[in-house]
C-alpha cells in the first residue's frame, strides 16, 4: 500500500492528538460497524519475526506462558491458547544430506513460517456451542468471548475445529483473539497486522481481502509459485464441513496439515442432526430389540 | 566504515532503505537481513514483488534465505573468495558497465611500477615490512602521484622520501590509459589479481557449489546496466572478521564495476545495528575520530598544533579540502570564547591518542591495571565482548565501574555470578571492584534522535517518564560534566584546562534539571558565534571562528530556531518521486542517495528513463531531479579543471567526478591510501580456520591484530581438536546483549534459552540429539548449551576432499533475565581487523561434544 494522502495531515514526529480513523492511514481501511472485517495472512511474505506475537501480547496484556526451549525449529510458542492469540509456526523442509532442496520458489520457500490466529469463522462453531451467550458476534462480524458471562463450561473448546479456544487456568474461562475489538471501536488497525513489517498479515474488509488474496494467488502462479492457494476463503479448503468461510484466512504453499491446520474442518453443529437422528435410531433399535428379547423371554417362560 | 570511505568517499550506506524497492537484484551477504533488519526487509519484499531477484549468501539457511530466490551457502569467513570470484566473472566475461566505469572509477589509472601483487608474493602485497608486521604504501600509489586518503582514521605509512618525490593531486589529472592496455593500469592489475578466483576455486575454498555461485553471478550481472540496478546489503556479518573491511571493499568494487552506485535501487546498504549505530560513528564513540569523521589528533603524527594538524590532514583536492572550516567550527562549539585564533582555537585541549584505544585493547588495559575505572552506558561487554572470561578478569581488576542500563546486567553482576566465580577462579569477596548500578531510560522515556542505517536522523519525543530514578544518558553525561567542571574550577594544572574551558551550558527543564536534547541538536547543526543564528547548511561553516558547529555533516538539520528537520514526517504521496525528502533529515544536506551525480551519464543525461534520479538542466545551468544533488549544483558536466592553476578543493574535480570526497573524484576500485591490509581484497583464511589457505602460502591477514597470547591463544589451521567452523549471530527475538529482551517476559519466551545450531550430519556423527546438552570448546574456554539439530546448516565439501561442518550459536544469552544460557563470547578471541580493530566473532573454530560441563563441584554429569 502506498502512502495515504491523509497521512500528510500528520507529518510531525509527535502528533498532538489521536488520529481519527487511523486504520485508514495504516492499512487503507476505514472501520465502520456493520461491515465484515478479518485478516488475510499471506504466508509467502512471512519472515517469522514474531512481531505479531509480541504486539498481541503487549496490547492485550497477555502474560508469557511458556519459557521452555521446544527444539521445534524456532517455534517456542507451540500453539494458540488462552494467553497466546498469535502463533508463528516454523516448518523446516530443506531435506537432509545430498537431498537438500536446491530449487527455491519465489518468496517464502523451504522454511515455512505462518502466523496462526483465531479464524473468526463466518458461522463460528464455538459461538454455536456456547450455552451462555458469552461468545457473540460483534458489529464488525468478528467473534469475541465475554469473560464476565462465560461460566467456564468449556463446550466451545472441542467445538472449535482449529483448536483455538482454551480455558485459562487462571480464571477458568474461555479466552481467544478478539481481533482487537477495542482497537476496532477506536478506528485502529489490530495490533498484529499493524506491526507486521512485510504485510504478511493484512487487515481489511473481508470481501476486499478475498479479492486481494485471489489476485495474489494468480500473481504467485504467474511468478512460478504454483503451489500457492487460499485456505478459508469461500469454496477453498478450510471453508468446508458447513463453514462458509473464515474471516481470518490464509495463503499457503503446502498442504494444510503441514501448518497444523485441519484439511477439512467441520462445524460440530453440522453433525448435530445426523448424530441426533443416529442416536434416536439407535435408541429405537435398542428399544425394539429389548422389547423383542423381553417378549421372547416371556415366550420361553 | 573505512571500506566504503576509501571506495566511495563516505563511510555510510549509499542509498535509502526504501530505495531497495527500486532494485532489480538484492544481494544480502554478511547479513541476516530479515531477522535483524525486518523493517528494511519490507522494501526487499517490495522489490521482489516488482520482479527483482533476491540472493542470500550465508553459511546458514536463515529466515532471510527462506525469502530469497537463491541461497548460496558458504563457509564462514570465506566471503572474499566468493566476492573475488564475482569480480573475476564480471571482468573475464566483459560484463562491466563500460561508460560508467571508465568515467567514474579509477579503472584506467596507472599504478606505480613498483607495485607487486599477492599473486607474485604468495599472499603479500609489495611494501611488506616483516619486522613491523605492516605495509608501507609507496608502491600502491598512482604512478608518480601520492593519493591522499578520504578517511579520517587512516595513518598513512609511507617512506619519508616518498612525500617529496610524489606530485600532488593538484598538479594534474591522475595518469591514465583509457585503452586499458597498460600492464599496470587498475584493470590489468585486477584481472591478474583475481585470475585464479574461478568458480571451481570458489567451490574449493568456500564450499558453495560452483553451479550455485554462477547462478548468483548471472543474477546480479543480468540485473545491472543502463536500464537495471541492484543493491548489496551487508551488516556485522562482514565487519566482524579479521578481513571485514576488505569484504566490504569487495562489494564496493562489484557495485562500481556494475555501475550500481549513486543510482536508484543501486548501491551498498550498510545495515547498521539497533537504535543509532550510524549516529555513534557520525558523532563517534570511537576513539580515533572527532565528530563528522575528522581525525582525532595523534601524538605520534604531525599533529603538534592546529597549523601542523591541518597541513597534515587537509587533502589538496576534493571536498575534504574544506577540513579547516569543520575543525575550527568544532573547536569553537566545544571551547566557546576560550577558543581564539591565537591559541589555535583551543586545539591543544583536545586529547591526543597514542595508540589503539578501542574496546579490545581496553580490556587488556583493565586487566593489566592501566585503566582503573570504567563507565558502561547501554553496553554489556560480559555478553558482547570477545573472550568474555578475559573481559571479566579485566572487570575484576577495576577500582570502580558504573553500569547504566534498564536492568541489572551480566556486566554489573559478574562479581557474584560470573565465570570467575562459577569456574572457581575467584571468590566474590576477592573481587574489589566497586559497582555503581544506575537505572537508565529507554528510548520512549527520553527525547532525541536516532540516526538510522541510511544516515537518516529521526527525532523521537519522550512519551512517559522512566520508572523510579531512571534518567537519560544525556542527563547523566550533562550533570557529570557539570560536576567535573565544578570540581576542577579552581585548579591551576594545565591538564585540567580541557574541562575548565569546555562550553557546557544547555537549557534545563523540570525538577530533575533535564538538559534539552533539542539544544544539543542545535549546537550539532551549528550557529554563528556572535549573533547565534542557526547555520542553514554546510556552505555556511567558516574557518575564521565566526561559526560554531558540533558536527559538520549534520549541518542543515536545524536551519532555523524553530525548524527541527528531524521531526518532519512528510512522506511522498502515491504520485511523488518516492525519495521522501520530507521524511526526517539525511546527512549530508538531506541527500538520500550518495554520489547521485553518477545517476546521469558524463554529459549529464540519465543513463535511462527507468533509472533517472538527477540530471543536468542545461537551460537553467543546474543539476536537478528527485533527490538533493550530491555535487556542486552549478558545475556543468563538461567542466575540466584548469591544471595550470594548481586547482584545489572542488576546483580540481571535473564535472564528471561524482565521488566528491575522493581526491580525484572517482570511485576507488584500487585503493592506494587509507587501508592497512592492501589496495585490493584478497582471500585470507580467518585467524582461526579449520583448513589451510588454498590460494596463498600466507594463511591469514598478515596485518590482523592479535593483541596478546595469554588466555587468548589461537588454534593453528586444521587443529584436530577444533575441527568445526564456528560462528556467532543474533536472533530477531533478542536485542544485542539481551538486557532489554531477556528481561521482558513476552520477548524472553520467544527464544527462552541459549542453543547452538548443529547440522544433522554432524549431530548424527557425534550422537547428539535435538535439545541435548552439548559442550563447545575453544582455546579460550568451554561452555555448555542446548543443541538445535537442523538441516538448515549443511556440511561444506571443500578442496582436497575435506568436509567441514559449520556450527553456529546466538550470542545474546547470559545468566540474567528470564531467557538464559551460557555466553558464546567465552569462546571468542581478542583479535581484530587491522583497520577497525573489529573482532572476528563470525569465524573461528571449535570442538563439540555431547554432555555438560562439570561446574558447581561437578554436579552435572553426562546428561
Amino acid at each position: 500500500m502506498g502512502v495515504h494522502p491523509r497521512a500528510l495531515d500528520y507529518a510531525e514526529s509527535f502528533p498532538n492528538r489521536v488520529i481519527p480513523d487511523e486504520a485508514e492511514l495504516t492499512c487503507g481501511t476505514r472501520i465502520e460497524p456493520g461491515k465484515s472485517y478479518g485478516f488475510f495472512t499471506d504466508t509467502t511474505l512471512c519472515i517469522g519475526c514474531k512481531a505479531c506475537e509480541v504486539a498481541c501480547k503487549e496490547w492485550n496484556s497477555l502474560p508469557a506462558d511458556n519459557l521452555g526451549l521446544t527444539g521445534h525449529s524456532y517455534d517456542n510458542t507451540g500453539d494458540l491458547g488462552a494467553n497466546t492469540w498469535r502463533h508463528v509456526a516454523f516448518i523446516e523442509k530443506i531435506g537432509a544430506g545430498d537431498d537438500r532442496v536446491q530449487e527455491m520458489a519465489p518468496f517464502q520457500s523451504n522454511w515455512l513460517m505462518m502466523s496462526d490466529v483465531c479464524k473468526h469463522c463466518a458461522n463460528a462453531p464455538c459461538l454455536e456451542a456456547c450455552p451462555t451467550g458469552s461468545i457473540f458476534r460483534t458489529e464488525f462480524d468478528t467473534v469475541v468471548v465475554q469473560q464476565d458471562i462465560c461460566n467456564g463450561c468449556g463446550y466451545c473448546v472441542p467445538a472449535c475445529p482449529f483448536g483455538v479456544v482454551e480455558l485459562s487456568p487462571a480464571d477458568g474461562k474461555a479466552h481467544k483473539c478478539t481481533l482487537c475489538y477495542d482497537r476496532l471501536k477506536g478506528g485502529l488497525e489490530p495490533a498484529c497486522s499493524k506491526s507486521c513489517p512485510t504485510d504478511s498479515i493484512q487487515f481489511g474488509e473481508v470481501n476486499e481481502l478475498f479479492d486481494r488474496a485471489r489476485g495474489r494467488v494468480e500473481s504467485l502462479h504467474g511468478k512460478g509459485a504454483t503451489d500457492a492457494y487460499l485456505y478459508g476463503a469461500p469454496d477453498t479448503p478450510g471453508a468446508t464441513g458447513g463453514l462458509k468461510h473464515l474471516n481470518a484466512f490464509f495463503l499457503l504453499t503446502d498442504r494444510p496439515e503441514v501448518y497444523n491446520l485441519p484439511p477439512e474442518p467441520t462445524r460440530a453443529s453440522a453433525r448435530v442432526r445426523p448424530s441426533l437422528l443416529t442416536g434416536l435410531a439407535t435408541m429405537a433399535g435398542l428399544t425394539l430389540a429389548a422389547a423383542a428379547l423381553m417378549s421372547a423371554g416371556r415366550d420361553r417362560r | 566504515m573505512p571500506s566504503l570511505g576509501t571506495t566511495y568517499g563516505r563511510g555510510a550506506a549509499t542509498l535509502a532503505q526504501w530505495d531497495l524497492a527500486n532494485s532489480d537484484f538484492v544481494l544480502v551477504m554478511g547479513s541476516n537481513m530479515a531477522e535483524n533488519h525486518p523493517i528494511a526487509f519490507r522494501f526487499v519484499m517490495r522489490a521482489k514483488e516488482k520482479g527483482a531477484t533476491i540472493v542470500h549468501a550465508d553459511p546458514r539457511f536463515t529466515r532471510t534465505s527462506a525469502l530469497a530466490d537463491i541461497h548460496a551457502p558458504l563457509r564462514a569467513g570465506t566471503d572474499i573468495a566468493f566476492l573475488g570470484g564475482i569480480i573475476r566473472h564480471i571482468l573475464e566475461n566483459d560484463l562491466w558497465f563500460k561508460d560508467y566505469v571508465l568515467n567514474y572509477t579509477n579503472i584506467a589509472t596507472i599504478i606505480s611500477s613498483d607495485y607487486q601483487d599477492p599473486e607474485q608474493l604468495d599472499g603479500l602485497f609489495s611494501g611488506w615490512d616483516e619486522e613491523k608486521k605492516s605495509y608501507t604504501v609507496d608502491s600502491w600509489q598512482y604512478k608518480d602521484m601520492k593519493v591522499p586518503s578520504s578517511l579520517a582514521e587512516h595513518e598513512p605509512s609511507t617512506s619519508d622520501s616518498f612525500d617529496e618525490a610524489a606530485k600532488s593531486t593538484s598538479d594534474g589529472p591522475p595518469p591514465e590509459d583509457r585503452t586499458l592496455r597498460h600492464p599496470n593500469c587498475v584493470y590489468q592489475i585486477m584481472r591478474r589479481h583475481y585470475a585464479r578466483y574461478t568458480p571451481e576455486m570458489v567451490e574449493r575454498v568456500t564450499g558453495c557449489p560452483a553451479g550455485t555461485f554462477l547462478k548468483v553471478c548471472e543474477a546480479i550481472t543480468r540485473n545491472s546496466g543502463r536500464e537495471r540496478t541492484g543493491a548489496i546489503c551487508y551488516a556485522v556479518g562482514w565487519t566482524h572478521h579479521s578481513t571485514g573491511v576488505q569484504m566490504i571493499r569487495g562489494a564496493g568494487i562489484i557495485q562500481a564495476l556494475l555501475g550500481n552506485v549513486g543510482r536508484p535501487g543501486g548501491g551498498v546498504l550498510a545495515l547498521r545495528g539497533h537504535t543509532s549505530i550510524q549516529g555513534s560513528t557520525d558523532i563517534p564513540t570511537l576513539y580515533d575520530m572527532l565528530p563528522g569523521y575528522l581525525q582525532q589528533p595523534n601524538a605520534n603524527q604531525k599533529h603538534a598544533d592546529l597549523q601542523e594538524f591541518l597541513e597534515t590532514e587537509q587533502t589538496p583536492t576534493g571536498w575534504w579540502h574544506n577540513l579547516p572550516k569543520y575543525m575550527v567550527s568544532l573547536l569553537r562549539a566545544w571551547y566557546g570564547d576560550n577558543a581564539t585564533a591565537e591559541n589555535g582555537w583551543g586545539y591543544r585541549w583536545l586529547p591526543k591518542i597514542v595508540g589503539d584505544h578501542s574496546q579490545l585493547p581496553m580490556t587488556l588495559a583493565m586487566r593489566d591495571g592501566v585503566i582503573k575505572g570504567m563507565f558502561f552506558l547501554g553496553q554489556n561487554p560480559v555478553i558482547g565482548g570477545s573472550n568474555s572470561k578475559q573481559v571479566q578478569a579485566g572487570l575484576a581488576k577495576l577500582d570502580w565501574m558504573v553500569v547504566r542500563d534498564c536492568a541489572e546486567t551480566e556486566t554489573a553482576s559478574f562479581w557474584k555470578e560470573g565465570h570467575l566465580v562459577r569456574d572457581g577462579d575467584m571468590r566474590p569477596e576477592d573481587i574489589g571492584t566497586e559497582v555503581f548500578l544506575m537505572p537508565a531510560s529507554l528510548a520512549g522515556e527520553k527525547d532525541g534522535t536516532f540516526t538510522n542505517t541510511h544516515r537518516l536522523l529521526q527525532w523521537h519525543d519522550k512519551v512517559v517518564d522512566g520508572p523510579g530514578d531512571s534518567q537519560s544518558e544525556l542527563w547523566f553525561i550533562y550533570h557529570l560534566g557539570r560536576r567535573l567542571k565544578a570540581l576542577y574550577a579552581d585548579s591551576d594544572l594545565e591538564r585540567d584546562q580541557p574541562i575548565q574551558n569546555l562550553t557546557w551550558d544547555y537549557p534545563e527543564r523540570g525538577p530533575d534539571r533535564d538538559p534539552s536534547a533539542e539544544a544539543v541538536l542545535k549546537e550539532i547543526n551549528g550557529y554563528t558565534w556572535l549573533d547565534r543564528r542557526q547555520l542553514s547548511g554546510i556552505p555556511d561553516i567558516k574557518d575564521d571562528g565566526s561559526t560554531a558547529c558540533g558536527c559538520w555533516i549534520y549541518c542543515g538539520v536545524f536551519p532555523t530556531h524553530n525548524d527541527n528537520k528531524s521531526r518532519s514526517r512528510r512522506a511522498d504521496g502515491p504520485d511523488g518521486p518516492g525519495t521522501h525528502l520530507g521524511w526526517g533529515f539525511a546527512w549530508p544536506d538531506n541527500r538520500r542517495t550518495l554520489a547521485n551525480r553518477a545517476s546521469a551519464d558524463p554529459e549529464g543525461k540519465p543513463w535511462s528513463e527507468r533509472k533517472r534520479l538527477i540530471w543536468w538542466d542545461a537551460e537553467k545551468e543546474t543539476w536537478t531531479g528527485d533527490d538533493q544533488v550530491d555535487f556542486v549544483k552549478d558545475k556543468p558536466p563538461g567542466f575540466k579543471p584548469d591544471w595550470s592553476k594548481h586547482p584545489t578543493g572542488m576546483d580540481a574535480l571535473g564535472g564528471d567526478a561524482p565521488f566528491i570526497l575522493i581526491a580525484d573524484g572517482k570511485a576507488a576500485l584500487f585503493s592506494s591510501s587509507g587501508l592497512k591490509d592492501g589496495p585490493l581484497p584478497t582471500h585470507y583464511e580467518p585467524l582461526e580456520s579449520p583448513v589451510h589457505n588454498q590460494l596463498y602460502k600466507q594463511e591469514a591477514n598478515p596485518v590482523a591484530k592479535h593483541w596478546e597470547k595469554r588466555d587468548n591463544e589461537l588454534a593453528e589451521p586444521g587443529d584436530p581438536r577444533f575441527p568445526h567452523s564456528f560462528t556467532t549471530y543474533r536472533l530477531t527475538e533478542h536485542h544485542s546483549g539481551g538486557t532489554p529482551t531477556r528481561s521482558v517476559p513476552v520477548t524472553a519466551e520467544l527464544q527462552p534459552e541459549g542453543f547452538a545450531e548443529i547440522p544433522t550430519e554432524l549431530a548424527r556423527e557425534l550422537g547428539i540429539g535435538n535439545t541435548d546438552w552439548v559442550v563447545i570448546s575453544t582455546l579460550r574456554g568451554e561452555i555448555e548449551t542446548r543443541a538445535l539439530v537442523t538441516d538448515r546448516l549443511q556440511p561444506f565439501h571443500l578442496g582436497g576432499g575435506k568436509t567441514v561442518h559449520q556450527v553456529g550459536m546466538p550470542w545474546h544469552f547470559g545468566w540474567k533475565g528470564y531467557a538464559t544460557g551460557d555466553i558464546a563470547n567465552v569462546l571468542t578471541a581478542v583479535v581484530g581487523d587491522p583497520n577497525t580493530s573489529m573482532h572476528e566473532n563470525k569465524a573461528l573454530v571449535c570442538g563439540l561434544r555431547r554432555g555438560r560441563l562439570a561446574r558447581d563441584g561437578g554436579r552435572h554429569g553426562e546428561s
